[in-house]
């Protein structure tokens, strides 16, 4: 692992434009014991991905800039990224945007409104099986 | 032949005077007497001679007899015998012969000049002038004892001639006249007692005694036929028929008799009688009678023939006229003169109707002059259309006529037939033909309207529809953003209750708690009515596909019963599952039927205070379909609520008073959801006797 020198507690980078969803989820996966760095656009959270490479990746997909599925399809298309695990977080359930997301490189998919202790857990889930698959 | 001549020898011929004397003595009468003068002195002297005296009838002289003269000498020496003052006329009054010059005689050149001698007894007027064609002066001493000699007698003869009552029997002159007429003619006396036939009536009416028996026999059945004839009519003035038979060869022969009585001046009255014989125009009248009775009956017959031919035209319905080659009127049948004829009966028509009758002859006649004159010889037949009219009602008549020339057996034209056809039917057929197509065209120009129409609207319809599906699908699109919208203010609100609910911002006052918990809780209600919104509008706008798995029923509930979990602790009250044994898999989508039985179960629950819920499950074999039931013990729903409260937004209490939750959308959506698997959601219930709702779908869902 090369992770930060905080290596308990790990980095989980939310990507959303709205900022009061950015920042409750921030607040709440801080309270929830994690380090968090934010990006407000698909091209920030590349910047913010390759430079802190973080250990779980919540990625809005509605985005301004870049959006979502192209960011993602970046991330997993860079070696240093694509180990990630990226949760889709949407607010369109209309569309088949699971699929979309799936097909993008998305670990899992989550449908907003998706409270804070929901996402968490889908957080602690995705760092759970990266472990259980580097440990194998 | 009359050139002067040596004087005859003066010596008398005693024998040639003899003769002659003689032969004077026998003479019967001045003519017979002057000719044996005349001849005897012509043939002793070789020269021309001739004797002039008075002629039969009114006192003008004539020659009686003469030799070598021409006519016109014998009629010029006869005017000088008659002319007073002439050389000729001196002898008359004066005895004695004398020479004259040839030109002594106006008009008759004689020959060499002549003697003159007047004739007849001294002192007594001279009867009669001999002249001789000798050259004076002596006078011949035959000529001398001619005039001494035969002058008495001849003298004798003529007075005799005058004086004597003429015989009943004409002379030879007038027997030979009678004799040379053809017909027989007979003098009778009143009797009929034969005085007088020529040679024609005595072959009929005399035998003489050296006749043969067979002639005397016929002759006096004649003579008897030919008296009793004459007595039938008397003496008057009459013509009759009388049959007599022809002596010599038996024959029955016809005459006409025409009798004229005769009043004799010296005597009884005569009958003069001519028979005409009729016998060949007898004949004649028997062939004209025969070939009259020919002619009668092949008239007759011809008559019957034109009959028959008549009967036969005027059974004929259409017109016939027959004309001669120039155009005049031969024959028409009944109906040609209903339209061509003037009216027979008096009073049959007006004046109107003879105009008609007089338009319709103009129109026909103008008609055959297509065929008529030699400009038109070629033409063999004419054919046109007139329009005459109807005589006794003016009603215009279409007519088709059709004329064709009858030549006779020299190819010269004999007549015109021409035969009219009536065309008012063939025109009213065409007139009523005319009516249906205009009918069927009309028709069709209805239908094609009402098609273009129906096609206009259809394409109306279809643009309406599209437009509707467009509107849907922005409605769709537009509900579909707005609930994205509404989700990101509700997913802070929600995320930020439940947060200080959980004590992220430090533990809070029981009242605080309870305020927050009432935000959770109407947040939350907000999120559903959203999520159900979407949901409609999803299957509206046809964006829920169906995703077909196979699937387990027990399984299915089973996972129901487990989210439903909590709210069914809650309720207090008992969810009982009873499956059928043996329930078949399915093919379907098992989301959709979790979601109407995780609905079912809600409103069950929700609308029960006391008592139970039941969950059922079946397979209905004969129709292949699964039966879930949701049986509650709640409140019930009227009979005439069972239909609205499957409506959009619909309780049974819509009031905003209510005092049941929930959007009203949920059984709307089971219903949706329930035809996109095929099947239905029923009811039964009533007030107070709870409910009971049972979604049917088949086992395998067919794809849509």
């Amino acid at each position: 692992m090369t992770n930060t020198p905080e290596k308990t507690k790990p980095l989980v980078l939310v990507v959303d434009d709205y900022q009061d969803a950015r920042e409750m989820y921030a607040e709440y996966l801080e309270f929830s014991g994690f380090r968090v760095a934010e990006a407000k656009n698909g091209q920030e959270a590349l910047d913010k991905a390759f430079e802190l490479v973080p250990d779980v990746i919540l990625m809005d997909l509605s985005l301004p800039v870049m959006d979502g599925w192209e960011a993602t399809r970046r991330l997993k298309g860079d070696a240093r990224t694509k180990g990630i695990p990226v949760v889709a977080l949407t607010g369109h359930a209309l569309k088949g945007h699971s699929e979309d997301a799936n097909e993008a490189g998305c670990d899992a998919y989550v449908t907003k409104p998706c409270l804070p202790d929901a996402l968490v857990d889908q957080v602690k889930k995705m760092i759970a099986r990266r472990d259980a698959a580097s440990t194998r | 032949m009359a050139s002067p001549a040596p004087l005859p020898p003066a010596e008398a011929d005693p024998g040639a005077r003899l003769v002659l004397a003689e032969h004077l003595l026998a003479c019967e009468s001045a003519v017979a007497c002057a000719r044996a003068v005349v001849e005897w002195l012509a043939r002793r002297h070789g020269v021309p001679a001739a004797c002039v005296g008075p002629g039969d009838g009114a006192g003008a002289s004539a020659c009686l007899a003469s030799e070598g003269l021409t006519g016109a000498q014998q009629a010029a020496l006869a005017r000088a015998w008659d002319a007073q003052g002439s050389p000729l006329a001196g002898f008359r009054n004066r005895p004695g012969a004398r020479g004259l010059a040839a030109d002594a005689v106006e008009g008759a050149v004689m020959p060499g000049g002549f003697f003159a001698v007047p004739l007849g007894r001294a002192g007594a007027p001279a009867a009669a002038l001999l002249v001789v064609g000798l050259p004076g002066p002596a006078v011949p001493e035959d000529v001398a004892w001619v005039a001494s000699c035969a002058g008495p007698l001849l003298a004798r003869q003529l007075a005799s001639d005058a004086r004597a009552p003429r015989r009943p029997e004409p002379d030879r002159l007038l027997r030979r006249v009678i004799n040379a007429v053809s017909d027989p003619v007979l003098l009778t006396d009143t009797d009929g007692t034969l005085l007088f036939a020529n040679a024609r009536a005595e072959a009929l009416l005399v035998a003489g005694p050296d006749a043969s028996p067979g002639r005397t026999r016929a002759v006096e059945l004649n003579q008897r036929l030919f008296r009793e004839t004459l007595a039938q009519g008397g003496t008057s003035v009459h013509r009759r028929e009388v049959s007599l038979v022809d002596p010599l060869e038996g024959m029955d022969l016809l005459f006409e008799l025409a009798t004229t009585p005769v009043l004799a001046p010296d005597g009884p009255s005569v009958v003069v009688s001519v028979l005409r014989n009729l016998t060949d125009l007898g004949r004649a009248t028997q062939a004209l009678g025969e070939s009259y009775r020919q002619l009668r009956a092949t008239e007759r017959e011809a008559r019957s023939e034109r009959h028959r031919l008549d009967r036969v035209l005027d059974s004929v319905a259409d017109p016939i006229i027959l004309t001669d080659p120039a155009g005049g009127m031969v024959m028409m049948n009944d109906p040609a003169e209903r339209l061509f004829a003037w009216p027979h009966e008096e009073g049959a028509g007006g004046e109107a109707t003879l105009r008609r009758v007089r338009a319709n002859d103009a129109l026909f006649a103008s008609f055959l002059a297509n065929l008529l004159g030699p400009v038109n010889a070629g033409v063999s037949r004419w054919k046109s259309q007139l329009t005459l009219d109807d005589p006794a009602t003016g009603a215009p008549v279409p007519m088709e006529a059709m004329a064709n020339k009858v030549l006779g057996d020299g190819g010269e034209l004999t007549g015109i037939v021409t035969v009219f056809h009536d065309r008012t039917e063939v025109l009213e057929r065409a007139r009523l033909l005319e009516r249906v197509k205009e009918v069927s065209s009309e028709l069709e120009a209805r239908v094609q309207s009402a098609t273009a129409e129906l096609a206009e609207q259809n394409e109306l319809l279809r643009q309406q529809a599209i437009q509707l599906e467009q509107a849907s699908a922005a409605k769709s699109q537009f509900l579909a953003n707005m609930s994205h919208e509404f989700r990101t203010p509700l997913n802070a609100i929600l995320g930020y209750t439940n947060m200080l609910l959980q004590g992220v911002s430090g533990e809070m006052t029981p009242p605080q708690r309870r305020n927050l918990t009432r935000i959770d809780s109407n947040g939350r209600h907000l999120l559903e009515v959203i999520n159900e919104i979407l949901d409609i509008t999803r299957i509206e706008a046809g964006r829920m596909p169906l995703h077909l798995s196979d699937f387990g029923i027990p399984e299915l509930i089973q996972e129901v019963m487990a989210e439903m979990d909590p709210i069914i602790a809650r309720s207090k009250l008992t969810v009982e599952t009873r499956l059928d044994e043996g329930l078949p898999g399915v093919w379907s989508d098992r989301q959709k039927v979790k979601q109407i039985v995780l609905n079912l179960l809600s409103n069950a629950l929700k609308f029960t205070h006391e008592g139970g819920v039941h969950i059922a499950a079946e397979y209905q074999n004969a129709t292949g379909t699964v039966a879930i039931s949701v049986k509650d013990t709640g409140i019930g729903i009227d009979v005439s609520n069972q239909e609205k409260i499957f409506e959009d937004f619909q309780q049974v209490d819509s009031s905003p008073t209510r005092a049941y939750g929930g959007t009203g959308l949920g059984l709307s959506i089971c219903r949706r959801l329930a035809e996109m698997l095929g099947g239905r959601v029923s009811l039964q219930s009533a007030p107070g006797q709870g409910s009971t709702f049972t979604l049917h779908f088949p086992r395998r869902a067919r794809r849509t």
